[in-house]
């Protein structure tokens, strides 16, 4: 692959997994209004609401550190939008595969979060602060599950005598449900909830929407944040979104349709591609819209009980049954 | 508008910082997206939880009272009808009783019941509006919607038997200004029909929902103990097991003859906690009460005239010649509601009026509630009383163009010197030997 070959490549998945995101952040709107027997705004509202952040005073409080400050949402919309490059897309291996892997990615997507907290630590308020303070305990609870389900997938590919098994092009060219025994299946469906569940959260959307909770602590983190800032804080989370979703195709539903309906060369690429997004659209709209209109918001501590206790129960369970599979069927 | 800092307050803020070196504080309000009005909690805050809590009303005082002792009664009846947007029957309910006692009027029967029936056709619309803020402080917003979608009916109705959705203007001293005629009385009945069958979804949605179980029990409790000797009134004294209710306790208007009995969370076979998952349930039963009420009501009104006075002359001349002071309550959906008025023979307008609205009891119980609470049990405690400040505002001290804050002390002296000018030079010394 040449390197030129490389960039369009880049540009074109940035490009087109913002405007996925976007599509994808105005239909999770305006259904979930629909769900609540509300019109909803239109499909194009995200864009107008960046556009008119863009044209925003950027204001920073007084009592703020101003270049910590101002430096979280660009770390948080950079993050983001690197893991975007490390996404397998359809049927097509991601554009930096080869240089990170499933680990990389992880850490990726917890910057945002991390960005979001000492943006929030920065902004001085007492609301930020305490949702800040919020966000982090929220990560530590979710990140353990999150981490298992990982580990879990890349560990039976490895046992299988794949490599390298980390890789996200290695997990998404080879589906392990048909590779494991009835056991396997069970450890494999309990990770896949466990990710589910942590879904929410990792885009800070109710029940678990705690960092910014707007009848609590009036937006927490994002208090403060007015104008380029807070746009590009919900560029990051527009990005975020996607990759979450897409993570969560790659690694427990990553079939294509076009070899099964015997569709060759470009065409079947493309309808790879359009499988893909359905799967994305999919797994935004039952982990995220239908979750956010039927709870009310937890407490911080609820949260984390949900996430250490019944998660991660899941998540090892998940993984203990992958690790007696193995067992089972002589790997 | 500037706050002088009195040597009381400095001293109580570093009694604080003394008893809690770790707290920081967090201030709620006067403008803050969990309150709908404005009001300044100050919390103090350690880790999530809340160690103390000071609470300033004071931001909405509009001087209603003052403006009724310049109009004549009947102007007066529309403006207390504007003291509170949601409980605007209720004011006027109380003040028609006040005035009613006052100037001796006698107010024909089915008046009486047409009262009751808007009145708690009222309590519904209050009680649905309520649930509905209560699960969009919870984060729940599709709980909202649709509880204010289902609260639409009760609107419609009101507007159909009275003509407006929100301001009725249907009480007058001596009767009411519409009747609700034989007509109306099948839509009525399907709007009833409508709201008895959506309790099982209320059940459902409120009662048995785990996230709204997991936010609400064991928070905001209020101790039987505590909401009696701080004077709780209406579902919140009743959701920590008072039976206290105005229409049971002093009933008036048809309600001796519908036998109303308060409600606790008991008539549900719950066990009584105090907490706002008990206030939803007191609430919710409420509205099956209100319903039963007013299909009661429309079986058992009598015929017959709707006001004492069809002539608004006629009443007019009769509120001038009266003298004499009267006291109105109503138990309104937040809770009783209090109007004392004294009529001057000669005057047109009232010479003194006071109402005192339901949040003012519930302001005190506020503190209890909110002890060892978390951040976020906050937005649903503040609303789990219903709390309406515009109604409750009675005064705001300003001298030289700055607000303050009334201590104790200065209030004891102004109430001694008050007493003193009315016992007059005879009982001064009486009254400073007694130390009252």
């Amino acid at each position: 692959m040449s390197g030129v070959n490389a960039l369009w490549q880049a540009i074109l998945v940035l490009v087109g997994g913002g405007a996925v995101g976007f599509l994808y952040k105005g239909l999770d709107r305006k259904l979930a209004a629909r769900l609540q027997g509300r019109i909803g705004p239109p499909l194009r509202q995200p864009v107008l609401d960046v556009i008119k952040l863009l044209l925003k005073e950027n204001v920073v409080p007084r009592t703020a550190i101003p270049w910590l400050f101002r430096a979280a949402p660009f770390l948080a919309f950079v993050a983001a939008t690197t893991a975007l490059l490390y996404l397998p897309v359809g049927s097509l291996r991601p554009v930096l595969s080869g240089y990170g892997d499933l680990v990389l990615l992880l850490y990726l997507l917890a910057v945002p979060a991390l960005a979001m907290a000492m943006g929030g630590f920065a902004s001085g308020s007492p609301y930020a602060v305490v949702g800040a303070q919020r966000e982090i305990v929220m990560m530590m609870s979710y990140e353990f599950p999150l981490a298992i389900a990982a580990v879990g997938i890349a560990w039976r590919l490895a046992s299988l005598g794949l490599s390298p098994a980390f890789s996200l092009a290695t997990i998404a060219a080879n589906p392990l449900w048909g590779a494991v025994g009835p056991l396997g299946w069970m450890g494999l469906l309990f990770l896949f909830v466990s990710l589910l569940a942590v879904t929410p959260a990792e885009l800070s959307k109710i029940p678990f929407d705690i960092p910014e909770a707007e009848t609590e602590i009036a937006g927490g983190l994002l208090v403060e944040y007015s104008g380029v800032s807070l746009a590009l804080f919900y560029l990051a989370d527009v990005i975020k979104t996607v990759v979450i979703a897409a993570l969560v195709v790659a690694l427990f539903i990553p079939y294509g349709i076009a070899a099964p309906l015997g569709v060759a060369g470009v065409g079947g690429q493309v309808l790879d591609l359009l499988f893909f997004l359905v799967k994305l659209f999919g797994v935004i709209f039952f982990a995220v819209t239908v979750v956010r209109v039927a709870f009310a918001r937890l407490k911080v501590d609820q949260v984390a009980r949900f996430y250490l206790l019944p998660t991660t129960l899941l998540a090892l369970a998940g993984l203990l049954l992958l690790v007696l599979d193995k067992v089972v069927m002589g790997g | 508008m500037r706050e002088k800092v009195k040597p009381e307050e400095k001293a109580e803020a570093n009694e604080i910082a003394q008893a809690c070196s770790t707290c920081f504080e967090v201030p709620i309000g006067p403008i803050h997206p969990a309150l709908k009005e404005g009001i300044r909690f100050t919390f103090w805050i350690e880790g999530e939880r809340i160690r103390k809590v000071d609470i300033r009303p004071g931001f909405m005082h509009r001087g209603i009272e003052f403006m009724g002792t310049k109009r004549n009664l009947i102007q007066v009846l529309y403006l207390a009808e504007r003291i509170c947007g949601i409980c605007s029957i209720s004011h006027p309910l109380a003040i028609v009783q006040a005035v009613e006692q006052a100037a001796g009027i006698e107010v024909p029967p089915r008046a009486q019941y047409i009262r009751v029936i808007i009145g708690e056709l009222e309590r519904i619309h209050s009680h649905l509006l309520w649930a509905g803020v209560a699960a969009h402080e919870l984060g729940f917003d599709t709980l909202l919607h649709y509880v204010w979608k289902v609260r639409e009916p009760v609107l419609d109705i009101l507007e159909d038997l009275t003509g407006n959705r929100i301001n009725y203007a249907i009480p007058i001293y001596g009767g009411v200004r519409r009747d609700v005629p034989p007509e109306k009385y099948p839509v009525l009945k399907d709007a009833l029909r409508y709201y008895r069958s959506l309790v099982d979804d209320f059940v459902n949605f409120f009662l048995r929902d785990p996230s709204i179980e997991a936010r609400t029990r064991g928070v905001g409790v209020l101790t039987p103990a505590e909401a009696d000797s701080l004077c709780a009134v209406g579902p919140t004294a009743r959701a920590s097991g008072l039976r206290k209710d105005v229409r049971q306790d002093w009933p008036y208007f048809a309600y001796p003859d519908l036998e109303v009995k308060a409600i606790t969370p008991e008539d549900m076979g719950l066990e009584v906690r105090g907490d706002v998952y008990d206030r939803i349930v007191v609430r919710l039963l409420e509205v099956v009460q209100s319903i039963e009420i007013i299909e009661r009501c429309l079986e058992e009104m009598p015929d017959g005239e709707i006001t004492a006075f069809p002539k608004v002359a006629a009443l007019l001349a009769h509120l001038k010649k009266a003298e004499g002071e009267g006291i109105g309550r109503h138990e309104a959906p937040r809770g009783e509601v209090i109007h004392y008025i004294r009529l001057q023979a000669g005057e047109e307008a009232p010479v003194v009026w006071k109402v005192k609205a339901p949040t003012y009891s519930n302001l005190m119980p506020w503190y209890p509630m909110f002890r060892d609470q978390e951040i976020a049990d906050i937005p649903i405690v503040a609303a789990s009383i219903d709390p309406c400040i515009c109604c409750m505002e009675r005064v705001q001290i300003v001298r030289d163009g700055r607000a303050e804050t009334m201590w104790r002390e200065e209030l004891l002296r102004l109430s001694w010197d008050k007493t003193r000018r009315i016992v007059g030079g005879l009982g001064a010394s009486h009254v400073a030997r007694e130390g009252i």
